[in-house]
């Protein structure tokens, strides 16, 4: 037993953490979220260096072939600099499809570009029942000859904007169960009748997208994988976003702690600073045990689904079932001791406390999760 | 490296241990949370517990962490979390000398005179002899070095005059560690003397303080006028406040805590078979909610405690992930008491067994119980304080 990260881990850590403290201050964080593109294409290339856009990839695929518990220290510092752009949509989301669900062919063709910074790909699962299992899965995949014609609507897909191709899951057939039947195709953004829109969603750094497809036709090759094979994949792509969410909550959550307790250090009132009466001191402490926790479950969680553990599904949920609680907790009692200020939009919290609620709902919020606990608990 | 599993030479420690309480722990021992009666509830109970405990020593298997010249296995700390998991697991009682075991004796191995770790050592292990911890007062509880039971010095003894509190088991209690002032005029933490007192002196009086579930477990002790031999000083006359603080050291860091996922997976049970307004409580959405948030809660727990060990293990410095066991944990133990009695509605009153509810009678002495979580060891506003100014560097107030 030895549940602490190892020298490497922590060598990852560092030279994250000195990266991102230069390139992505929160000047930075504010000038991009204003723009579409959400990130420079110089940061975009550093990052691409660096091996981050490949870490879950195996090296054949062009990556480096590291494990959810890597990624999970790799979010960690992302989240505390509320890294802008399109690294979640590409990496873990597009990216990690096309890795769990495509033929040895598709991924050569695919993983190396989006781990060198070349291609942006994003996943369209999402539906407007909002739903987070298969039956969520309506849109309409109709064979026909030579492909498929896709047709219907995705909502909440990240940065689909900045995608140069769109992973996106249909219902090929109606089987006896609802994880019968979906399949996943590989859609390029200029695709005829493909169109995508902007969602007025209140986290700019990381932008939600509509994507509407009007019998958008698609070759045989664009299918990636088996066909109506496609839930088991996506659930796996699921549950990796669900922790490496989990992980950037837990690094937002420890920089808005870290943020609210400097400034109860400072603030006086009443001739004392706000941090040494109880009301203040006794919060910050309850932000603190959210905030490890969080931690704990996340790191279990990663290292359950990397060591491919039965229990890897409910570590997953209950990490992110925890850590969206937690980072809406924490964020809320950050701005609640920061007073009138931390309601400013000149103050930074606000960015952390938009993040933080745009990743709680994602990918099942704590209640979605908290029923799938339950089931597995009395099963 | 993050990795949740044993090694193959703890593994096979585990197997050992896991198999010779299987083949020696027999059921009229067994409890199903051992934190529910950390002291014998009578002494009948006591008395068969004494005998495991013996049984227990004859085989090597108390105070494992203690070295071997002094009758313990010099086991590793990651051989005590384990050895603690499985007896936990077995349901197996808290030993009647566990104070004695993980307090006072390292206590004394550390820094005893020779003469009374060959008194008192063997005693303690082989389950002859049972001690009690006297340090808080009534006017000294979070700030224990503010003591007041007095020692007059009259050169080859001491005179003992005043009172202690929350002594736990000192009803069945052979020995004390005492905490006693001996230099009034001295800063609080510089005239404190740590004694070793017999209950069989005169002058000594034990009186219950019965808890609001009837719980007989604590205790006031009074003494008056009471002789203890100088040879009974641990360190230095004046300096035992840190050698308080060594057994309190201690006391932190074999918090072994309950088993909350077998009292969640039990309420579980519970829900799916009992029915609450026409319906299992289990097919009820706040029911599966709140049930799964707090096994959710116990895991979290589980694993930051982990954490906490591993960087022990490794060496490191206490990480802030160990400061909030206690604040936590009590006050998770609270809620799954709490969340029982939304379960079992009128049942949650009746302090016996039901035909129903077989267990209701644990339940309903847990839900009262449960109050004392987050008081003693320290209470959760002065857990929070501690995790405020020694973790996150607040001002004291």
């Amino acid at each position: 037993m030895d549940i602490g990260f190892s020298e490497e881990q922590e060598l990852l850590r560092d030279t994250a953490r000195k990266f991102l403290d230069a390139a992505c201050t929160t000047k930075f964080v504010r000038e991009r979220m204003a723009t579409l593109e959400a990130v420079t294409p110089e940061f975009w290339s550093q990052i691409a260096e660096q091996g981050w856009l490949g870490i879950n990839f195996s090296e054949d695929d062009g990556g480096i072939g590291l494990g959810l518990t890597d990624l999970v220290v790799l979010m960690e510092e992302m989240g505390r600099a509320v890294m802008p752009g399109p690294y979640f949509a590409t990496a873990l989301l597009g990216g990690a499809a096309i890795r769990e669900a495509g033929l040895p062919t598709q991924r050569q063709e695919y993983l190396p570009r989006i781990a060198a910074g070349n291609l942006r790909t994003t996943l369209a699962a999402i539906e407007p029942n909002a739903r987070w299992d298969a039956s969520g899965i309506t849109m309409n995949g109709q064979p026909m000859r030579g492909g498929f014609s896709l047709s219907g609507s995705k909502l909440f897909v990240p940065d689909a904007h900045l995608a140069d191709i769109i992973v996106v899951a249909a219902r090929t057939r109606d089987g006896s169960k609802m994880e019968d039947g979906v399949s996943l195709f590989l859609v390029p953004k200029d695709a005829a009748g493909l169109s995508v829109a902007l969602m007025p969603s209140i986290d700019e750094t990381r932008k939600l997208c509509e994507v509407r497809f009007d019998n958008v036709a698609v070759p045989q090759t664009a299918l990636v994988g088996e066909m109506h094979e496609g839930w088991l994949a996506l659930a796996r792509v699921y549950d990796g976003a669900a922790v490496a969410l989990s992980a950037e909550m837990c690094g937002g959550a420890q920089r808005v702690l870290e943020m609210t307790v400097e400034y109860a250090k400072l603030r006086e009132t009443f001739g004392k600073p706000i941090g040494s009466y109880q009301g203040v001191k006794h919060k910050c402490a309850d932000m603190l045990v959210e905030v490890e926790n969080a931690k704990s479950l996340t790191y279990y969680a990663a290292w359950a689904v990397d060591e491919n553990r039965a229990d890897a599904p409910l570590a997953v949920s209950m990490a992110k079932s925890y850590a969206s609680d937690a980072s809406r907790k924490v964020s809320n009692a950050g701005i609640q001791l920061h007073g009138g200020i931390g309601m400013t939009w000149e103050h930074d919290l606000h960015l952390y406390m938009k993040r933080a609620k745009a990743s709680e709902v994602a990918f099942g919020d704590a209640t979605w999760h908290r029923e799938r606990v339950a089931s597995l608990l009395g099963a | 490296m993050m990795d949740f599993a044993d090694p193959p030479e703890h593994a096979e420690f585990r197997r050992e241990f896991r198999s010779w309480l299987e083949a020696n722990l027999t059921d009229d021992l067994r409890v199903e949370d051992a934190q529910d009666s950390r002291v014998a509830p009578d002494r009948e109970t006591l008395e068969k517990r004494i005998a495991w405990q013996k049984k227990m020593y004859a085989a090597g298997w108390v105070g494992i962490s203690w070295p071997k010249e002094y009758g313990g296995r010099g086991a590793s700390f990651i051989q005590q979390v384990i050895f603690d998991e499985e007896y936990f697991r077995a349901h197996a009682p808290i030993l009647p000398g566990h104070s004695a075991i993980g307090l006072l004796g390292p206590t004394l191995i550390q820094l005893g005179t020779e003469a009374q770790k060959t008194r008192h050592l063997k005693p303690i292990l082989a389950g002859d002899e049972r001690w009690c911890q006297g340090f808080s007062e009534p006017g000294a509880g979070g700030d224990l070095a503010s003591l007041r039971t007095r020692a007059i010095d009259k050169g080859d003894h001491f005179v003992v005059n005043g009172q202690k509190v929350w002594t736990s088991g000192a009803h069945f209690a052979d020995w004390c560690f005492l905490l006693v002032r001996t230099d009034p005029d001295a800063p609080k933490h510089h005239g404190i003397t740590y004694l070793l007192v017999d209950m069989k002196t005169p002058g000594i009086t034990v009186r219950p303080l019965v808890l609001l579930n009837g719980h007989r477990h604590f205790n006031e002790v009074f003494f008056e006028d009471v002789v203890v031999p100088k040879e009974n000083v641990v360190g230095k006359i004046n300096e035992g406040w840190k050698v308080a603080i060594t057994t309190l050291m201690f006391e932190r860091g074999g918090a072994g805590g309950r088993d909350h996922a077998a009292q969640i997976a039990r309420l579980v049970e519970l829900a799916k078979q009992f029915p609450n307004r026409q319906e299992p409580s289990w097919d009820q959405t706040h029911v599966r909610q709140m049930l799964a948030q707090l096994a959710i809660e116990a895991q979290a727990l589980k694993v930051t405690r982990l954490r906490g060990l591993t960087r022990r293990l490794r060496g490191e410095p206490p990480g802030p992930e160990g400061s909030i066991l206690k604040l936590f944990g009590s006050e998770l133990a609270q809620r799954i008491a709490d969340a029982s009695s939304t379960l079992l509605g009128p049942y949650a009153t009746i302090e016996g067994a039901t035909e129903a509810v077989p267990d209701a009678g644990r339940w309903a002495h847990r839900v009262m119980g449960a109050r004392q979580y987050a008081i003693a060891g320290g209470t959760s506003e002065i857990q929070r304080n501690i995790i405020g100014e020694r973790v996150l560097g607040l001002p004291k107030g």
